[in-house]
Parts: C-alpha cells; sequence; structure tokens
C-alpha cells in the first residue's frame, strides 16, 4: 500500500450529504477484474450528461458544467470536501479505487460510512473527519473565487490552510501507523499466525458442526 | 452475565489484537463474481493461497442474466460481464473454492443460498464484499460486509480485523396488521433512523413483532440495516430459527445438532445486557411504505402525499429532498398511490424468497398486470426457490397475471446485468436502494414490499396491497 505521510493539494467541495458509492462509481464499472481504469469514470453520472459505459471515449462525452468537478477552479484536485455520511451504500472498494486513480488521496468530512471508512485504510486513502462547524467554514472558503489549497500532515494530524491558523483531526493511532509506513494489511495479521492457528483448534473443539464440511 | 447477543458472537471469535483493531475469526466466507478477482488476484500475485478452503462458498449472482440460461456463461451477452463471470469459474477452480455455478440448481444470490443451505449458521461470523451480508444476521450471527481488500484478507488470514461497534437495540412493539410485512417494518425503522443514524452501531432487532415473523422476513430486516448505515443487524436464537435450519445441506444433523443446539440456545442478549442506544417501533399503527426520494430514508405511508422539502428543519435534509424531487420527477403534495408506474420489480436479497414470492403471488392471483406498464418481472432469488414457486404454481399465477418469470439473480436490484430502468422511468422495486441510477441511469425507484410492489403491478401506479386482500 502507497504510505500517506504528508499532502499538499486543492480541494473540491462536493455540497452533498450521503453520497453513495453507487455515484462514486456507478455499477456499470463493476464489471472490470481488475484494480485500476476507474477514474476517468469517477462520479460518471454526475459529471457527464450521457450515460456512461465502459470503453466510451472520454473526450466523446457530454460533460456537465453545473458539476463542481468540472468547474475550472477545481482542476489538478487532490483533496475532496464532503458531507455527513460519505461512501454510504454498497461496500464496493471499486470507490476508493475510482478516487485514487483520479488522484484524490484524502476525502474530509463530518462523518463516513463504515465500509467505506475501512477500504480508505486498505488503499493508503486518508478519511479526516472534522466537525461539522469546521467543514462549513472550509466549504465557505473553498467555494470562494481562489480554490482552496491545504496541506495535509498524517503525521502531527493537522491541516495547514495559509492565513488560518492550523486545524487538528482525531485518528486512531492503530489505523495512522499503518498508513504512515504504508504496510501490508495481510502480512500484519500473518505476524499472528500461531494465534489464529490455536484459536482454531479451540474453535474447531467447541463448535465442531462449523467445520463439518470441510 | 450482562453481554448483548452481538458481545457473546464477537467475544466467540476474538483470536487476538492488532493495533489497529481486533482480529476476529471468520466461520464462514461468502463470495461472488463482482468483488472477489481483484483479491484472487492479490492472493497470486503475494504467493498465498486460502486458509481453510471449506469456509467459502462461492456463486456468481450480481452479473447474471435472468433470461437464456440453459447456455450458461456463453448466454451472458455483454462480453465484459462474461469474462467476471469466467474469471470467478477459473479462480475457484484454481484455488479448490466450493462453487454453485450458473448452471448449478442452486445457484442463486449469495444472501439466499447461504442459509438456504445451511451454510449460514446461529453464533457465527459470516462476511462477504457485498453490503447486504448483514441479511445473515437473521440467524443470531455477526454478518459483515467487507471490501475487496478484506476479501483477499479473510481467504489468506480466515480473519478480519475490525473495531467493536456500538450496541444498538430496535425494539418492534406489537403485532403487524393485514398487508403489512418485515419490509415495511425495516423501511419505517430508516426512516425513523436516518441513512446514516446506525453508522458504528450493530443492530439487535427485538420484540414480539420481530419474533412472530419468519426466517424469510427476520432476513429481510436484517438485510436493510446497512441502509440505515449499521455495521450489522441480528435477531435472537429461537425455535423458528432451529425449525429453518433443520435439515439443510451444510447445518449439523443427529448428534452435532444437538450438541449445536445447546450451544445456540445461549445467543440472546442477557437480561440486563447494556444497549448503547434503543429505539422502538409500534407495529399495531404501521402502514405499508414506500420510499419516495433517493435514499432510503425518505419514505413514507402509503396513503401519504410526496412531502414538501420544507417538513425537514435540518437544511442538509431539506437540500438533498429538494435534489431528490427534482431527480425523481415529483411534486410535492401529490397522493403517492397516484404515481404511475413503468416497471415493477419483485426480486433482490431483500425480497426473492419463497415467502415473498407467495405472499406477491396472493395478491395477483386471477388478476392482470395493467396494460400501463412497461414489464413486470419476477426473479426467484435461487434456483431453489425458483423450483419450489413452480411446484406450488407460484410461476402459473405470475404468467397468467402477465408477470416475466426469470431466473435467479441481483437482477435488477442493481440493474448491472440487461433488466434495469431507462432514463426517467418508474418504478416499484422490491430491492434495497434507491439510490441515483441505481436500477439503470436516471431510473426513478419507489421501494415497497413485494404486497405493495404486486398490487402496484395490478394498479399500473402505487397501490395499497390491502385494498387487494
Amino acid at each position: 500500500m502507497k504510505p500517506f505521510k504528508l499532502h499538499r493539494g486543492t480541494v473540491v467541495p462536493l455540497d452533498r450529504a450521503n453520497v453513495d458509492t453507487d455515484q462514486i462509481i456507478p455499477k456499470q464499472f463493476l464489471k472490470s477484474v481488475k484494480r485500476t481504469g476507474f477514474g476517468e469514470n469517477l462520479f460518471d453520472a454526475w459529471r457527464f450528461n450521457d450515460e456512461g459505459e465502459i470503453g466510451k471515449n472520454p473526450n466523446e462525452r457530454e460533460i456537465n458544467r453545473e458539476f463542481v468537478f468540472n468547474d475550472p477552479r477545481y482542476q489538478d484536485v487532490s483533496i475532496l470536501l464532503g458531507r455527513q455520511n460519505f461512501g454510504c451504500g454498497s461496500s464496493r472498494e471499486h470507490a476508493v479505487w475510482a478516487l485514487l486513480e483520479f488522484g484524490i488521496r484524502c476525502v474530509i468530512a463530518p462523518s463516513f460510512a463504515d465500509i467505506f471508512y475501512n477500504n480508505c485504510f486498505k488503499n493508503g486513502l486518508l478519511p479526516i473527519v472534522i466537525k461539522e462547524e469546521i467543514i462549513e467554514n472550509l466549504f465557505g472558503i473553498a467555494k470562494d473565487q481562489l480554490a482552496l489549497e491545504v496541506e495535509v500532515n498524517l503525521e502531527t494530524q493537522s491541516l495547514s490552510i495559509e492565513a488560518m491558523d492550523d486545524i487538528f483531526f482525531e485518528i486512531e493511532p492503530g489505523r495512522k501507523e499503518p498508513l504512515l509506513l504504508g504496510l501490508d494489511d495481510i502480512g500484519m495479521t500473518f505476524m499472528h499466525s500461531d494465534q489464529i492457528r490455536e484459536f482454531e483448534v479451540r474453535h474447531r473443539q467447541a463448535m465442531p458442526w462449523i467445520f463439518d464440511h470441510d | 452475565m450482562n453481554k448483548t447477543l452481538y458481545d457473546k458472537v464477537w467475544d466467540a471469535h476474538v483470536v487476538g489484537q492488532r493495533s489497529d483493531g481486533t482480529i476476529l475469526y471468520i466461520d464462514q466466507h461468502l463470495l461472488h463474481e463482482v468483488t472477489s478477482p481483484q483479491a484472487f488476484e492479490g492472493l497470486r500475485a503475494a504467493g498465498r493461497s486460502p486458509w481453510r478452503l471449506g469456509a467459502n462458498l462461492a456463486t456468481p449472482d450480481h452479473n447474471v442474466p435472468t433470461q437464456n440460461r440453459a447456455a450458461g456463461i456463453q448466454g451472458i451477452d455483454d462480453p465484459i460481464a462474461r469474462e467476471q463471470v469466467m474469471t470467478l469459474d477459473r479462480n475457484c477452480n484454481d484455488f479448490g473454492i466450493r462453487q454453485f455455478d450458473i448452471t448449478d440448481r442452486r445457484q442463486g444470490i449469495v444472501h439466499v443460498i447461504g442459509p438456504e443451505q445451511g451454510a449460514t449458521l446461529p453464533g457465527t461470523t459470516v462476511v462477504c464484499g457485498d453490503s447486504h451480508t448483514s441479511t445473515h444476521g437473521a440467524f443470531a450471527a455477526l454478518a459483515l460486509g467487507i471490501g475487496t481488500s478484506e476479501v483477499e484478507h479473510v481467504l489468506a488470514t480466515q480473519c478480519l480485523v475490525q473495531v467493536k461497534s456500538q450496541n444498538m437495540r430496535v425494539e418492534v412493539k406489537g403485532g403487524l396488521q393485514q398487508g403489512v410485512y418485515a419490509k415495511d417494518v425495516v423501511l419505517a425503522i430508516i426512516r425513523m433512523l436516518g441513512t446514516g443514524g446506525a453508522t458504528g452501531h450493530a443492530i439487535e432487532y427485538t420484540g414480539s413483532a420481530v419474533q412472530s415473523l419468519s426466517m424469510e422476513g427476520r432476513m429481510t430486516v436484517c438485510n436493510m440495516s446497512i441502509e440505515a448505515g449499521a455495521r450489522a443487524g441480528l435477531v435472537a436464537f429461537d425455535d423458528v430459527t432451529l425449525g429453518y435450519l433443520k435439515g439443510r445441506p451444510f447445518a449439523p444433523s443427529g448428534d452435532l445438532l444437538e450438541k449445536a443446539e445447546q450451544y445456540w440456545r445461549g445467543l440472546i442478549s442477557d437480561p440486563d445486557a447494556e444497549f448503547d442506544r434503543s429505539i422502538e417501533l409500534d407495529a399495531d399503527k404501521l402502514n405499508p411504505q414506500v420510499s419516495w426520494g433517493t435514499n432510503p430514508e425518505l419514505v413514507v405511508d402509503i396513503d401519504d402525499v410526496v412531502p414538501a422539502p420544507d417538513i425537514f428543519d435540518d437544511p442538509a435534509k431539506e437540500e438533498t429532498a429538494t435534489r431528490a424531487l427534482k431527480y425523481m420527477g415529483l411534486e410535492p403534495g401529490t397522493p403517492i398511490t397516484e404515481l404511475r408506474l413503468d416497471r415493477v420489480f419483485i426480486g433482490s436479497c431483500t425480497n426473492s424468497r419463497i415467502e415473498d414470492l407467495r405472499v406477491a403471488a396472493d395478491v395477483v392471483r386471477g388478476r392482470k398486470v395493467s396494460s400501463d406498464l412497461k414489464s413486470a418481472i419476477v426473479v426467484p432469488g435461487s434456483g431453489l426457490v425458483k423450483a419450489e414457486a413452480e411446484q406450488e404454481g407460484l410461476d402459473q399465477i405470475f404468467s397468467d397475471a402477465g408477470f416475466d418469470w426469470r431466473d435467479p439473480g441481483c437482477s435488477m436490484c442493481l440493474a448491472m446485468n440487461a433488466d434495469r430502468l431507462y432514463p426517467e422511468e418508474r418504478a416499484a422495486s422490491t430491492s434495497n436502494r434507491n439510490f441515483e441510477g441505481r436500477q439503470g441511469h436516471l431510473g426513478r425507484t419507489h421501494l415497497v414490499s413485494p404486497a405493495t410492489a404486486a398490487a402496484s403491478a395490478i394498479a399500473g401506479h402505487l397501490a395499497d396491497p390491502r385494498e387487494f386482500m
């Protein structure tokens, strides 16, 4: 996994609550057996007016000028500012892959749906939870004439914005460390292999019916 | 003892601690074609193999067509979808994983076949790369939807790293009136909680109205836990659970069943268990529910009208409602039963089990689907549900009325196959999500129970099933 330490980038304000993963990457793009190729269809039904299909040339698509991602101020963005319950709905990890491939490294929102939040950490996308009032304030600035630049420092758990006090965020220490180091998730669990084996032996004795069809 | 059911199942599966969470042992892993290929690819790249093969059961469901199934994989017209189903075949063969493939009569929606086979057992941990895995919690199991990285992690280690959720109790008191079903109960609960209202929680559904539900009904309720943001939904073990499991292929029998039952009887929350949150719902007063917006909390009673956005105090909700009305092509104040439909879908992991089909068939019997509809389809949840329904003559009732009787799969719930809505078409659907574009680009979904869907198909507009009983 790609580590996340320090990132500086432009913020795109997506002012909608309950953004679900069906919007982040619509179902017709989930047919791929690969981990790549999802970026160009991020928010497909919102970025384009015509219906998206796998293999459709993005240069021949009808662009929805009203959608914030198509606003000239928000090009080359890498930080997404969202509203409550971001990433709700389907468990599709393709949503995280699409965001990353599009160039988004960090999502800032007042709350996230559980599965999406977990999926972020497995891929080096940093989800930052910030209080509603501060989010409101950030939306105000990000929607202003000049696009908002933010420096995200995971080590110090802070967001730096020019001419503003640093904003600090909470993150579970156990989630921060693997992200900073870009640790292999499966490798981390394999360090507990003996424990898993011992548990399995006890579990099989206690509940043999679970293992009856092995 | 003051443990909740969730605490008990959790505690029985703790292997150890990692810095970022608890390592939980996983008893049962269900796989399908959409969220597994990248996980198998990851295993291959790292030279890893599945930890315990027998824990896995796979079936293709999301992408399979619901017609022309005799042709097997070659019957899938879409080459990309076909490759995904073939990839599942290849992965299952290469790694030795049990699969009910597209030609197997036991094939179906993962969340239908797990319980149907008795692979979903009380007190177990069940995971699947699909958010509706919460369905299996109806068996007093801890069932979690996971992402593809976690699918790979479970395959490799037989464990999942989790942070423990808070406990929430949703008590449904009283009893359901005629024409009101499990689907109406869960829609009403999501309406109360909101789509993110149960985030970070595991919900236990209790109360007389839940206890009197069949396993099918309990699965419908648990299935939509995720639509309130819950990590899991559970129902305590009882005689109904045991009765359902007896005789199923993967369920224990004989002495092993007796031993299992002794353990299963303890799968209830202790009388003094503490819940972090509790809410109540009165089933006696519940009417059939219909979603009107673009998330599953935007729900009203069938005899109500399309609401105006200003009923919401929260400006964010008002904004969501305004957007939803525009997307759905609705005017506030319009009676729900005046909304004319283009299509009706009966199916999905929420409502495609035999009981759902029986209820819908009872409404349909001797009647005709409105000629205003472009299509009305019934998609059974599995090959075995289909066979059972046919044995009972339900297929004939549906066909006589003008419904299409299809083969099993996820179908129009998420429209990855050919079954879908076209722009601005309106549907009554027994599925679980009414998100923008969920059932097809610019499609408009109203979530309802099977009885309401059946009544609406006959009427040609959203209709109260009680008028058809």
